[in-house]
C-alpha cells in the first residue's frame, strides 16, 4: 500500500497528532479511502472537538423532554401523545458560496433531520445575518438566501412562519444562515436511529450519489480566503420535489411496522448516517459500494462515501419488509437499493466489487474522536473615538423604523409561504413568536429565533443569557409555556484564544439561563471557523425556542384595538448602552443591560398567568427588545394601522432614556380594561404601569410630538424596496 | 353527509391536497376521494378537483408534467361531459396547460414567489362556482411563483365579452387597480371559467380561508358549490 503524503493528510485537515492517533486505533496506516473518513468524522462539523466539553455542561432534561442532544433532532412532549420534533442548523459557508443553493439545502437538511424522526414538518423558521449593506455582496446574498429558503419550503408544502434577518458589518463576508424545523409526531411513533440485528438490511433511497459536496463538512470547518469560490463544486444542489417524495414516502413507510433504524445522509454523507447508525447501537456494517446508485460514471468508494448529495436517506429495515419497503418507494417514483447489512463485528468493512477497500472499527473512531479544551483568552475591546450624535425622540424613532433591521420585511416573509397547511395562526411579523396549530386539536406550538450579537461581542456570557430570556420572553407574549430551545452557535476560528472565550461564555451564559428559566436544550449545532481573512464574525449564539400554548384562544400578537389601554410591565432604568438609540447616534461602546433572571422569571409568569387567567381582556402582547418602549409602540401602531397616545410627565431628557432604554425582562400588555390587571399586578407584586392609550390615526409622544401612522408606515416600508430596485 | 364523492386528484409534488379535502369535507358536506395521478378510471364522476403545490416538481413549467398523467387525460374526457373541474393553483396552471382553460400563467411580475392576503372582487355571481357569493368582495391568500395571467389580446376580449372572468384582485373595497394587482395578471385577472361554464380555474386558496382563527370567505366559496353536485 501507497503511503500517505504530508500534504494529502494535512488537504484532509487533519493535524500530525491527530494522524498518529488514527495510526493507533488501527496498528496500521489509514488508506485514502479510511483517511477520507477519519476526516470527516472528526471535523469540527461531525466531532465538535472544540466544543464538546462545554456543551456537555447544559441543561438537557426536563419534565416534557422526550429525546435531548444526539440524535437527529430533539423532542419534546406537548401531552395527548402528541410530541414536538425540532432543531436548528447551520448553512453559513455553503450559503456565502452559493446563496440559492447553499440556503435552499439547509432549509432541506434539517427538515430531513426532522422528518427521519417520524414527524411531518410543520413549520420552518430561520436567523439569517447579512453584511453591511453598502457592501458589494449583501444585495446578490439577500435576493438569492431568501429565494433559496422560499423555493425549498414552499415546493415541499411546509409553511415558513417566522425568523429573523438582519444586516451588520461583520457579516460582510462570512453570512448566517440558520434554519430551524419544526415537526409533530405521535409520541408512540417516533424513530430513531440507533441500528439493530446482525443480518438486517441497509436501504439507501433517494436521489443518485454524485460528486457534489465531497468534504463538505470540512469546508465547513476551514476559514475562507479569496480562493473560497474556488469551493463552489462543494456546495450542494437541492431538489426540493425529491424532498417531498422522500417526506411521503417515510411517512407511508412508517406506517408499516418496517423500519428499525433510519438516518438522513446530511453532512459527511453515507459515511457519518452509517457510522453514527452502527456506533449508537454498537454493531457492525457490511458496505458493497458498488450497489450505490450513482449519478455519474466512475464514482470511486472514496466519493460515494464521502459525497455529501442532498435528498439521500438510510435505513435498516426488517427482513421480511424489504420488498414491502421497495414498493412503497416505488410507487413514489424512487430509486431504493439494499446497500449493505448489519453484522456483529463491530467493523465496518466497504466491500468494492468483491474486494474489502476499507475497514474500520466503528466505535473506537467514534469513541476517540478528539475533544479539546483550548486555551481562552478574554478579548480586550477596542475603544473607538467616535463623534456621538444626538438625535431627538421622533429623529431617532424615524431613523430607526427605516433602518435596515427594523424596516418592514414583507419583502423576505411575503417569498414564504405561510399558510399551506393551514394551521398558521400567526407568523412572526404579526406578534412576537409564531404560532402554528396542533393540526386538528385545539393546541398549538409557539415558535421564535432570538440573537443579539451586538451583545454577545460585548459581553458573550450576558449576551448569551439575553438570547435566552429574550426567546423565552417572546414565547410568553405570544400566550405560550416555553418548552425547550435548540441552539445554533456561531462563531469564528476556535483555535484563537479570543474566539474559543467567546464560545466558553457563551455556553456558560446559555447554561445560566436556561437552568434559571426551566428551558433546557434539546438540540443544537455548532458552527465555527466563521472568518475570513482572519476576521471574525461577531459571536452569534442563536436560540430557537418553542413553547406550548394549551388553549389556541390564548395565542396573542400584536393585535389592539380602538379604545384598549397598553400597560408596562417590568421595571426601566434607563440603560442606552448598545441600544438601537445610540447605535443612530453612532455610539457604538459600552455594556448590554443587565439581566435579573429572577426578576425575568417572575414578570415572565405574570403575564403568562394573567394571559390565561383573563384572556378575554388582553387583544395582544409585545416584548420590550431592541429600540426600548417606543419601538415596541411603533410597532403595534405599524401593524394595526392605529394610533396611539403615549402619555408621560418625565422631562425631556429621561424621556429619552426611558422611551429607548433596553432594560430586560419587560413587555407591553394590550388590554380592554383596567381593573384586572391593576388587581392581579397588586396581588402578585409586580411593577405596572398604564403608558398609552389606542387612539386617533396619530403616533403621538405626549406633548412633544405627533406624527401620522401612514407615515410611519410609509418610512417603515421603504428600505427594502429601494435597496432592491438599485 | 351527502352521499356524494368529490374527487381529488394527487400528483406527485401537490401539497394542498390535505388542505382542500379537509376544506370540501367540512364544507360541501360530502365524501372526498384522492385519486393518485396514474389512476385511468374516475369511479366518482360528479366533481373533480385539482389541488394547488408543485406537481413532479414543475420542472418544465409550471403544470406542464402533470398534463402527461392518466388521470388528466380522464379529466380531459369528463370536462366535455359536463362534469365540474375545478383546479386551484398549481390546478389553475394544470387547467391552461392542458388547454382546458384559455391564457398561460407567468412569472409574477417581479419574478418572485407571492404568498399574501389579496381581496378579490367576484365578477360573475351567475357561474355554478360563484352564485353563493353574488357580487362581492372576498379574501383567499395567494401563494406563487407563476400566477400572472396572460394572453392574447383578442382571447382576453373575449374571455370579458363572455363573462368568464369569476375572480378579479381588487382593494377591500373591490377596487381594481394595479395597486391591488399582487402579480401582474392581465386586467387583473384571478380566476376563470371555460366558456361552457363548467370548469374553474383560480390562482388564489379558498381552501386556507376556512378557519374560525382566520378568514371564512372560502366557507361560502365551498358552501355555494354544494348545489352543483
Amino acid at each position: 500500500m501507497k503511503k500517505l503524503s504530508k500534504k494529502i493528510i494535512e488537504e484532509h485537515g487533519l493535524t500530525e497528532k491527530e494522524f498518529s492517533l488514527i495510526k493507533n486505533i488501527l496498528n496500521r496506516d489509514p488508506n485514502l479511502l479510511e483517511l477520507g473518513i477519519f476526516s470527516v468524522m472528526w471535523s469540527e462539523h461531525c466531532s465538535y472537538k472544540s466544543t464538546k466539553k462545554w456543551l456537555k455542561t447544559l441543561p438537557t432534561r426536563g419534565r416534557r423532554i422526550i429525546c435531548g442532544p444526539g440524535e437527529n433532532a430533539g423532542i419534546i412532549d406537548i401531552g395527548d401523545n402528541d410530541a414536538i420534533v425540532f432543531k436548528m442548523e447551520s448553512h453559513n459557508h455553503p450559503s456565502f458560496i452559493e446563496p440559492y443553493q447553499g440556503a435552499a439545502t439547509g432549509v432541506g437538511g434539517i427538515m430531513r433531520d426532522v422528518f427521519t424522526m417520524g414527524a411531518r414538518p410543520i413549520a420552518n423558521l430561520n436567523s439569517l445575518r447579512f453584511g453591511s449593506p453598502k457592501h458589494s455582496k449583501t444585495k446578490h446574498l439577500l435576493s438569492g438566501v431568501v429565494k433559496g429558503i422560499g423555493d425549498y419550503g414552499n415546493c415541499v408544502g411546509i409553511p415558513t412562519v417566522g425568523g429573523e434577518c438582519s444586516f451588520h458589518e461583520s457579516y460582510n463576508n462570512n453570512i448566517l444562515v440558520n434554519a430551524m424545523c419544526v415537526g409533530l409526531v405521535k409520541k408512540d411513533k417516533i424513530f430513531y436511529s440507533t441500528a439493530k440485528g446482525n443480518g438486517n438490511p441497509i436501504i439507501y433511497v433517494g436521489s443518485k450519489t454524485g460528486r457534489d459536496g465531497i468534504h463538505g463538512a470540512t469546508m465547513a470547518s476551514a476559514e475562507f480566503d479569496e480562493t473560497s469560490n474556488e469551493n463552489r463544486p462543494q456546495v450542494q444542489v437541492g431538489d426540493p420535489f425529491m424532498e417531498k417524495l422522500l417526506l411521503e414516502s417515510c411517512q407511508e413507510l412508517m406506517k408499516e411496522n418496517a423500519i428499525i433504524a433510519i438516518q438522513d445522509m446530511g453532512a459527511a454523507g453515507l459515511t457519518s448516517s452509517s457510522f453514527e447508525m452502527a456506533s449508537k447501537g454498537s454493531c457492525g456494517v457490511k458496505l458493497f459500494l458498488e450497489r450505490v446508485p450513482c449519478r455519474e460514471e466512475n464514482m470511486t468508494p472514496y466519493e460515494m462515501m464521502l459525497s455529501e448529495t442532498q435528498e439521500r436517506m438510510l435505513m435498516i429495515v426488517k427482513p421480511s419488509k424489504v420488498k414491502l419497503t421497495l414498493n412503497i418507494f416505488k410507487k413514489w417514483g424512487l430509486e431504493a437499493v439494499e446497500i449493505g447489512l448489519i453484522t456483529n463485528t463491530g467493523n465496518m468493512e466497504m466491500f468494492f466489487k468483491n474486494k474489502l477497500v476499507g475497514n474500520l472499527p466503528i466505535k473506537p473512531l467514534a469513541d476517540s474522536s478528539p475533544e479539546y479544551d483550548r486555551p481562552s483568552v478574554k478579548p480586550k475591546l477596542k475603544k473607538k473615538k467616535r463623534n456621538y450624535k444626538n438625535l431627538s425622540i421622533e429623529e431617532a424613532l424615524i431613523k430607526i423604523i427605516s433602518s435596515p433591521n427594523h424596516s418592514s420585511k414583507a419583502w423576505v416573509y411575503n417569498q414564504y409561504d405561510r399558510s399551506v397547511m393551514c394551521d398558521t395562526i400567526l407568523s412572526s411579523e404579526q406578534g412576537d413568536a409564531a404560532v402554528v396549530r396542533v393540526h386538528n386539536s385545539n393546541k398549538a406550538i409557539s415558535i421564535t429565533c432570538d440573537c443579539n450579537p451586538v451583545f454577545c461581542k460585548s459581553n458573550p456570557l450576558l449576551g448569551a443569557s439575553i438570547g435566552v430570556a429574550e426567546s423565552w420572553r417572546n414565547l410568553i407574549a405570544s400566550g405560550a409555556e416555553p418548552i425547550a430551545i435548540t441552539d445554533n452557535l456561531n462563531f469564528g476560528n476556535p483555535e484563537k484564544k479570543e474566539i474559543m472565550y467567546q464560545i466558553k461564555q457563551s455556553i456558560k451564559g446559555i447554561k445560566i439561563a436556561c437552568e434559571a428559566l426551566n428551558y433546557p436544550v434539546v438540540s443544537g449545532n455548532v458552527s465555527l471557523y466563521n472568518e475570513t481573512k482572519k476576521k471574525s464574525i461577531f459571536p452569534t449564539p442563536v436560540i430557537g425556542g418553542v413553547g406550548l400554548i394549551k388553549n389556541i384562544n390564548h395565542a396573542k400578537g400584536f393585535k389592539m384595538n380602538e379604545g384598549d389601554k397598553i400597560y408596562l410591565v417590568g421595571e426601566s432604568s434607563g440603560h442606552l448602552e448598545l441600544s438601537e438609540y445610540n447605535m443612530m447616534c453612532n455610539n457604538f461602546e459600552g455594556y448590554p443591560p443587565s439581566l435579573n433572571l429572577k426578576k425575568e422569571l417572575k414578570n415572565g409568569l405574570f403575564v403568562q398567568k394573567f394571559i390565561q387567567k383573563y384572556n378575554n381582556v388582553v387583544s395582544g402582547c409585545h416584548d420590550i427588545s431592541e429600540g426600548g418602549i417606543i419601538l415596541a409602540l411603533a410597532e403595534l401602531a405599524i401593524s394595526n394601522k392605529k394610533g396611539l397616545k403615549i402619555q408621560s410627565k418625565k422631562s425631556l431628557k429621561e424621556l429619552k432614556k426611558w422611551l429607548f432604554c433596553e432594560d430586560q425582562s419587560r413587555y407591553l400588555l394590550i388590554i380592554k380594561s383596567d381593573e384586572e390587571i391593576v388587581r392581579y399586578a397588586k396581588i402578585k407584586k409586580i411593577k405596572i404601569k398604564k403608558i398609552a392609550n389606542v387612539v386617533g390615526e396619530s403616533f403621538t409622544v405626549t406633548n412633544r410630538f405627533d406624527i401620522p401612522v401612514k407615515k410611519l408606515i410609509n418610512y417603515n416600508n421603504k428600505w427594502f424596496k429601494k435597496f432592491l430596485d438599485k | 353527509m351527502s352521499k356524494r364523492v368529490v374527487s381529488i386528484i394527487v400528483f406527485p409534488g401537490s401539497n394542498c391536497d390535505r388542505d382542500l379535502e379537509i376544506a370540501v369535507r367540512n364544507h360541501m358536506n360530502v365524501k372526498t376521494e384522492y385519486i393518485w395521478h396514474n389512476e385511468t378510471n374516475l369511479k366518482n364522476k360528479e366533481m373533480i378537483f385539482i389541488p394547488g403545490g408543485f406537481s413532479f416538481g414543475d420542472y418544465l413549467r409550471s403544470g406542464a408534467l402533470a398534463t402527461k398523467s392518466p388521470a388528466i387525460k380522464e379529466v380531459i374526457r369528463l370536462s366535455k361531459k359536463g362534469v365540474p373541474i375545478i383546479g386551484i393553483c398549481n390546478g389553475f396552471q394544470i387547467l391552461t396547460e392542458c388547454n382546458l382553460l384559455e391564457g398561460s400563467l407567468i412569472d409574477n411580475y417581479n419574478q418572485l414567489f407571492i404568498c399574501k392576503e389579496c381581496f378579490l372582487r367576484v365578477e360573475n355571481s351567475e357561474s355554478m362556482f360563484s352564485s353563493n357569493l353574488n357580487k362581492s368582495v372576498v379574501k383567499f391568500p395567494i401563494a406563487h411563483a407563476q400566477g400572472n395571467f396572460y394572453t392574447s389580446k383578442d382571447d382576453l376580449k373575449r374571455l370579458e365579452d363572455n363573462n368568464q372572468v369569476i375572480f378579479r384582485y381588487s382593494s377591500e373595497k373591490g377596487r381594481v387597480s394595479k395597486i391591488s394587482n399582487p402579480n401582474g395578471s392581465l386586467n387583473n385577472i384571478a380566476g376563470i371559467i371555460n366558456k361552457e361554464k363548467n370548469v374553474l380555474g383560480l390562482m388564489p386558496h379558498p381552501e386556507r380561508a376556512v378557519d374560525s382563527l382566520n378568514d371564512r370567505d372560502g366557507i361560502k366559496f365551498f358552501n355555494g358549490l354544494k348545489n352543483f353536485i
